[in-house]
């Protein structure tokens, strides 16, 4: 009875000290498998022969080499640079500036912090379409102006082929700009008052105290900023899919939208998974810098 | 020891279990499709009735999504873990993939029983054939080289039928277009250029090189003069269709020619039942004719492919909805309710609208002369890749200032680049 009693007890113990590990294990194996191992089995199949069923003939670069040989993948990949640069840039600018103004300790702070919030809650595929109305020649905007009176006014990039990719980033930045509010005023909410204080005292400007203080000091806001807008740059998918279907023609093509027209409606899975790997390798050209710098930073300070 | 007891007996039990469903078995067959509205969801809901009528038990896998991209990725993941349906929507060339993966089922007893050789036409055969074999069946034949028109827009500019030659065509267009009309109403998105393309192709090109340059993919015809007067003629029509055009769905620009906002649609017969279903009659609110060419016609043709099942219950429902959809019957409700005729010659066609009719017509004469062929647009006549990479010149050519010359010479780089 004793001795049950004190297997028992310990049992409990070590369940105690190892719950937080029990608790995480199933995530963790999960994320494992589905995302780690899918990452291999991905990296696999690029190398192989695949076409329309997965198959484990090797092929060696091929997939690659056919992939850079593809006039639409350079498409994609410039549309990426053009998106991705763009929309980080105009995203930070625009995130701050509202950032600092609503740090005015203006009236309706709250009401408005929503307002500029409220896009993030969608879904990019409603942003899409919704784009897709506002920026159409024929109904949106151009049309708008027409009725009004201004008959040369003309905005037809969503059906430009040179110009459709902004409109992605038009759509990209409305939604997430209010995202990237939101991470700055809470850093700047956390800036020490007294420094702040201590610069008035000192009689600097308004704009001074900003750029030579505050802005400094949230400087690791910027960092996770630019990785988060770096992914979802990366990552776009079902934007460009509403907006503009790839179009004109495949002239607003991402990465993305390139490897599922490959791998799922060419049965080219090698080329689509040769895609995906490059696509990987960008978002690691990002965040492994990143993690680096957060790592080591880590250490320092502790 | 007692486990294995009870395995044997669990064995036992199962097997019994099995045999008994045997002996009540009745013919099922489970078909993964994408026809999940309108017209389509009522023609899939007649076969279904036809079945369950002759004691078949069928199971319905509908997989709505991206025109059947998302039920190809089902169908993947159901024939790799060794579960495939009976029967999948399946057409052109991809029933060749499959069957080369040694997916499909044979039917070549039903095909002898029910003399499949002497009443589907010869070129629907080789699609739905693997080597010989029967391996899918056709269900309809959509015509896809129409020119849709709006006969009071055509007789403003003193027309009162569609175009026969694509000069005439052309002169036509120019007049629309002086006389302040949209000539021609089209959706900017890659299937829809590829369309058109296609249909210049026969037009400009003939029947055989349609065949040398679309299905044989032959370097001299891809890279021939004739090609880049296709692609001319491409560059017109761009200058025919108003400036609203990409991304635009086909059904918009149909309801463009409807409502009397452009005069002509190059479009497959799918587009007559957008007339019909607003009440309009052929002949009188809106003309349906061939796109200019010497007898051709190109079409695309839906199918089931029929994949390998286990089980005698299984296959006698494969057997017996293969038997009911090339039947005369539901060939006839099917294609009524679709819009297209049906794929087995010799269905009474009183039913059937004019342009039907007329679609059916065509076919005998255009199958005498060797100009029955399969449409590479809609992916009857290549393999996804070679069509998708055809396509991809077509329509980046359309949607920018690209030469004539630059494009023919992409589209053999890019054919040759896809074919290995």
């Amino acid at each position: 009875m004793g001795a049950s009693q004190s297997t028992e007890s310990n049992l409990a113990a070590s369940i105690q000290r190892h719950l937080s590990k029990i608790v995480v294990a199933p995530s963790f194996a999960a994320s494992l498998f589905f995302v780690y191992g899918f990452i291999l089995w991905t990296g696999y199949m690029a190398f192989s022969k695949s076409r329309m069923l997965p198959v484990w003939d090797w092929a060696g670069l091929r997939q690659y080499e056919r992939l850079w040989q593809m006039e639409r993948w350079h498409v994609a990949i410039e549309n990426l640079f053009i998106f991705g640069g763009l929309f980080i840039v105009t995203c930070l600018f625009i995130g701050c500036l509202l950032a600092v103004l609503l740090d005015q300790r203006i009236r309706a702070e709250g009401a408005l912090r929503t307002i500029f919030l409220y896009p993030m809650a969608l879904s990019f595929i409603v942003t899409g379409t919704v784009w897709k109305w506002l920026l159409n020649p024929g109904l949106g905007l151009e049309s708008m102006m027409h009725n009004l009176g201004w008959e040369s006014f003309k905005f037809d990039w969503l059906v430009n082929s040179d110009m459709a990719i902004y409109t992605v980033v038009i759509a990209a930045v409305w939604q997430a700009s209010g995202f990237v509010m939101a991470m700055f005023l809470a850093a700047l909410r956390g800036v020490d008052q007294d420094i702040i204080r201590a610069a008035y005292m000192d009689g600097a400007s308004l704009p001074r105290i900003y750029f030579g203080i505050i802005i400094p000091s949230i400087r690791p806001v910027f960092l996770s900023a630019i990785v988060v807008l770096a992914h979802l740059a990366v990552k776009s998918f079902d934007l460009v899919i509403a907006l503009t279907g790839g179009g004109p023609g495949y002239s607003s093509d991402l990465p993305a939208t390139f490897m599922y027209t490959m791998a799922f409606q060419r049965n080219q899975l090698g080329i689509g998974a040769a895609s995906a790997m490059m696509m990987l390798a960008t978002v690691m050209a990002i965040i492994v810098p990143y993690l680096y710098s957060e790592l080591r930073g880590g250490k320092k300070n502790g | 020891m007692y486990l294995r007891k009870t395995i044997l007996a669990t064995g036992v039990a199962l097997s019994a279990l099995a045999t008994a469903s045997f002996a009540h078995a009745e013919p099922t067959a489970e078909v993964l499709h994408w026809w999940t509205s309108g017209g389509e969801a009522k023609a899939v809901a007649a076969l279904k009735e036809d079945f369950e009528a002759k004691g078949g038990k069928w199971v319905d896998s509908p997989v709505a999504g991206g025109a059947g991209d998302a039920a190809m990725t089902v169908l993947r993941s159901r024939v790799l873990s060794g579960d495939a349906p009976a029967a999948v929507q399946l057409k052109g060339p991809a029933i060749q993939e499959w069957a080369e993966e040694g997916a499909l089922a044979d039917l070549n007893d039903v095909a002898a029983a029910e003399n499949w050789d002497d009443v589907i036409p010869a070129a629907i055969q080789d699609v739905m054939k693997y080597k010989g074999d029967y391996v899918a069946v056709p269900v309809n034949i959509h015509r896809v080289d129409w020119i849709w028109a709006n006969p009071t827009l055509l007789a403003k500019v003193g027309a009162d039928t569609v175009p026969t030659t694509w000069d005439e065509f052309n002169a036509l267009a120019d007049k629309l277009q002086a006389a302040g009309i949209t000539p021609v109403a089209h959706g900017g998105q890659p299937w829809q250029d590829a369309t058109i393309f296609e249909t210049v192709v026969l037009g400009l090109g003939g029947p055989e090189f349609y065949q040398e340059a679309l299905v044989d993919l032959d370097d001299d015809a891809l890279n021939s003069d004739t090609m880049k007067a296709v692609f001319d003629q491409m560059r017109k029509i761009r200058g025919y269709v108003d400036a609203d055009f990409p991304g635009r769905d086909w059904n918009l620009a149909t309801a463009m020619v409807m409502n009397g906002d452009a005069a002509m649609q190059i479009m497959g017969d799918w587009a007559k039942g957008e007339f019909l279903a607003a009440g309009k009659v052929p002949g009188k609110d809106f003309l349906c004719a061939p796109t200019p060419s010497e007898n051709g016609y190109l079409f695309n043709t839906d199918s089931f492919a029929m994949f390998n099942v286990s089980g005698d219950d299984k296959i006698a429902g494969q057997k017996l909805l293969a038997e009911l959809i090339v039947g005369e019957k539901f060939q006839e409700t099917f294609n009524l309710l679709k819009g297209s005729i049906p794929a087995r010659l010799g269905v009474p066609m009183d039913k059937f609208d004019d342009c039907a009719k007329k679609s059916e017509a065509d076919l005998k004469s255009a199958q005498d002369v060797g100009g029955f062929l399969p449409s590479m647009a809609h992916g009857m006549a290549l393999r996804g890749h070679l069509s998708g990479a055809i396509v991809d010149v077509v329509t980046a050519h359309f949607n920018s200032d690209m030469t004539s010359d630059e494009a023919v010479s992409r589209l053999v780089e890019a054919v040759e680049l896809a074919k290995d």
